[in-house]
């Protein structure tokens, strides 16, 4: 069973996409919401954690809140993919069960 | 496709409400259904029909609402939550002696029993919180 991850914070102010890299399966999905996009760009320290996700699972960044943070136009990590709320919606039905790590 | 969806943040705190409202609106527009809306702990806050935001900024309480009532979601207020932070359906204020109640329309005073069910009877649950 494959599980979407939502993840809402920055990696600078709290672990838990840390967490959810941790403990999430191959095969599942970490969408980074709000503050969690942060987590999605290029160069950034905590990089490597995304990075490591995307070996064996599909990493999305929901683009309004990008857009919000002024952040549209920095570079993502190579093989994060962009979606809009309708994507969101899209990705809770492709996948089994939708966690948010709160 | 049956979402319950769960809001567990007050409005104007960071972005839950708005991140739950844009999902849910994004859902009903592409046809799928709502069975409910569960605000829960500080989410509770989003049901006060008594906030007054600056003109220029967007009221949350209004947005859901209009949302509410054009698609007839239930919107539903966890009782125990909403009673510690003070709000109150009309018959909640009168059982506890206050003067006033203020929950705006369309919400509703429900409780916990009402997330399970939800839970049971929707494909999803989608949670957003803090």
């Amino acid at each position: 069973m494959a599980i979407l991850h939502t993840v809402n914070k920055s990696p600078y102010e709290k672990a838990s996409l840390e967490s959810c890299v941790q403990r999430s399966d191959a095969g599942a999905a970490i969408l980074l919401i709000e503050d969690g996009v942060y987590a999605a760009l290029a160069g950034g320290a905590k990089a490597d954690l995304v990075k490591a996700a995307l070996a064996d699972r599909k990493v999305f960044v929901l683009e309004p809140d990008l857009k919000a943070r002024g952040l549209a136009d920095q570079a993502l990590i190579e093989g994060v993919e962009s979606v809009d709320f309708d994507g969101f919606v899209d990705l809770t039905t492709q996948y089994d069960q939708v966690n948010a790590w709160l | 496709m049956k979402y319950a969806i769960m809001i567990n943040e007050g409005p104007y705190n960071h972005q839950a409400s708005d991140t739950a409202y844009n999902f849910c609106k994004a859902a009903l527009d592409k046809g799928h259904e709502i069975i409910r809306v569960f605000f829960y702990h500080d989410g509770v806050n989003n049901a006060t029909r008594l906030g007054v935001p600056p003109q220029d900024d967007r009221n949350i309480t209004e947005k859901w609402v209009a949302l509410g009532k054009e698609h007839d979601l239930d919107l539903s207020v966890c009782v125990a939550a909403a009673q510690r932070r003070g709000l109150l359906d009309e018959g909640e204020a009168q059982r506890w002696g206050k003067d006033v109640n203020n929950i705006a329309e369309v919400f509703h005073i429900t409780g916990l029993g009402q997330l399970v069910e939800a839970c049971i009877q929707a494909d999803r649950l989608v949670e957003f919180g803090d």
